[in-house]
């Protein structure tokens, strides 16, 4: 019985999924992004398998075997968690970021940049490696880059935290992000909001007697290659004394 | 990364206090390494202090000389005036440490606790005889080109990685520490240690004590001092070799000299035959190359 109910749900499951693609492609951004903010990762699941459907292609198959690894990962990320809640609990942590106050309630191992991207909103900072070495977390605090995956959030409750977002007045580019766009500083863009930050950051600090910018730039991997734009993009901003 | 309890310490006593409390606690700085550890599952204190709060972040002449307080940042200590005229080589030492943003980010306490990039111990599929002692040591056998050639054991061929700690045993510095008995000093030298059987235990600070400040003694060698650092790519990258080296020369001769060579020990390795040779000396091409010799004698790759 238990079986044949199984069964039936999945032909039920294989129906409908032959009746959505076209709805749910043509469904626009705000419907996209429920699909991928629900709670359950079940939505999740359909839409890739949709793409799957619908576009098919190996990319769409790394896509969800990439997805299907990383769900697992989760699941013992979020059994982690819960421990984490049960064993020692969340504290209270204020983060002052882009001149905005953020209240926020964490557990002791949540890093600032987790914390900006999945508990304020402001994913602009990217995750590469996690580990301190690609650059691309770099945000500012207290006028200083960082690598953000490595700071417990916790820590820096107090210092003035500036991410790419923080950087445009309104339409109006920072001279860096100008520059960046100008010399084409960038492929697939993944790496720049880290590359633009810890660029401002290099502009304050100076670059050290005898160092290059490219030495000093040298926390910053850009898979692309994209580092004769991103040099002269730093040159051209500093020449303009930024 | 396990879960584990956070303090924020307002006061010394207070952080002192709470790491003496529990086995599993250690100070939080600038955590680049620890967290780094913790999230591979090679460290897992069951708590956290954080001590980047306290009043360590000085940097002060006294009358022998400079001292740094531990919560300096790297960058802090590279480019303070005081230590690029009078200590240039730590200055260099720390500029070629690293990248800008880890060295916004690390102190100078944190930078002598510093755990070894040998591989097996960053990887927990691995045994390793520092991270689960007894458990053996797949880098004898295995890929050692990083690895150490002097004082190496049958336990353990990893290397100190710092680049810092490199220039401090040129200079001759003092740790100053202070745990829940007291304060005391550790000359840089007797801070880290050789791995013999217990390659878990990096150096002989105590796991409550806490790093204050470092003392750099005013010395003829100190302003005539250099560091020359070799790695697989220009920038960010640990020394393969690294060289630390001080001279005091008066017209010629050659009145102190302090070699100390990073990358290739289980700590800042002080080359004291060399510099013996070199003391007292004319300094010339080959005298230098005859204390090179001499220090080779000792070398010896993997046991």
């Amino acid at each position: 019985m238990e079986r044949e109910r199984k069964s039936d749900e999945r032909a039920a499951e294989r129906a409908a999924l032959a009746r959505e693609p076209a709805d749910t492609v043509a469904s626009g951004d705000e419907n996209e992004m429920d699909l991928f903010l629900s709670e359950d990762g079940e939505a999740r699941r359909r839409f890739l398998k949709q793409a799957l459907i619908a576009g098919g292609g190996l990319a769409a198959a790394n896509l969800l075997l990439h997805y299907q690894m990383n769900a697992a990962a989760q699941t013992r990320a979020a059994a982690n968690l819960a421990s984490a809640q049960t064993a020692a609990g969340t504290i209270p942590v204020t983060l002052h970021i882009n001149g905005r106050e953020y209240a926020l309630q964490l557990e002791p191992q949540v890093t600032l940049l987790d914390a900006l991207r999945e508990r304020v909103g402001l994913p602009g900072s990217k995750k590469g490696c996690d580990r301190g070495q690609c650059g691309a977390c770099t945000v500012l605090a207290d006028g200083h880059r960082i690598n953000s995956c490595l700071a417990l959030a916790a820590a820096y409750a107090g210092a003035e935290i500036t991410t790419i977002e923080g950087l445009a007045k309104g339409d109006e580019l920072h001279p860096v992000q100008a520059a960046f766009i100008k010399h084409d500083g960038f492929q697939c863009g993944y790496c720049t909001p880290g590359q633009i930050m810890s660029a401002i950051g290099l502009l304050k600090e100076g670059c050290p007697a005898g160092m290059t910018v490219r030495e000093c730039m040298s926390g910053n991997i850009c898979r692309c290659g994209a580092y004769n734009g991103i040099v002269a993009a730093i040159e051209e901003a500093r020449g303009a004394k930024v | 990364m396990h879960p584990f309890t956070y303090k924020r310490a307002t006061d010394r006593a207070e952080a002192i206090r709470a790491v003496a409390d529990n086995n599993n606690a250690k100070f939080l700085a600038g955590g680049t390494n620890l967290i780094d550890l913790m999230k591979m599952n090679v460290q897992s204190p069951t708590e956290l202090v954080d001590i980047n709060r306290l009043a360590l972040k000085k940097i002060e002449q006294t009358p022998t000389g400079l001292r740094i307080g531990a919560l300096a940042s790297n960058t802090e200590v590279a480019n303070n005036a005081l230590v690029r005229a009078n200590f240039p080589v730590l200055s260099e030492a720390l500029h070629a440490g690293a990248s800008p943003q880890l060295r916004n980010m690390a102190t100078v306490g944190g930078n002598l606790m510093q755990r070894t990039r040998c591989y097996y111990f960053m990887d927990t599929a691995f045994p390793c005889n520092k991270r689960v002692p007894g458990s053996g040591c797949p880098a004898i056998p295995g890929f050692n080109r990083i690895h150490a050639i002097l004082g190496a054991s049958e336990q353990c061929i990893a290397v100190h990685p710092s680049d810092m700690c490199v220039a401090l045993a040129a200079l001759d510095a003092v740790v100053n520490v202070e745990g829940p008995h007291g304060a005391r000093q550790i000359p840089i030298t007797d801070f880290h240690r050789l791995p013999g059987d217990t390659p878990h235990i990096d150096t002989n600070l105590h796991p409550d004590e806490l790093i204050v400040s470092v003392d750099l003694p005013s010395a003829g060698f100190a302003k005539r001092s250099r560091y020359l650092k070799i790695r697989d790519r220009a920038q960010y990258a640990f020394a393969l070799v690294s060289v630390a080296a001080a001279l005091d020369l008066q017209q010629g001769r050659i009145n102190a000299a302090r070699l100390a060579l990073g990358g290739v020990a289980h700590k800042p390795w002080r080359a004291l035959d060399a510099e013996r040779v070199l003391t007292g000396a004319q300094s010339s091409k080959m005298q230098c190359r005859r204390s090179t010799t001499l220090s080779r004698s000792s070398w010896r790759s993997a046991p």
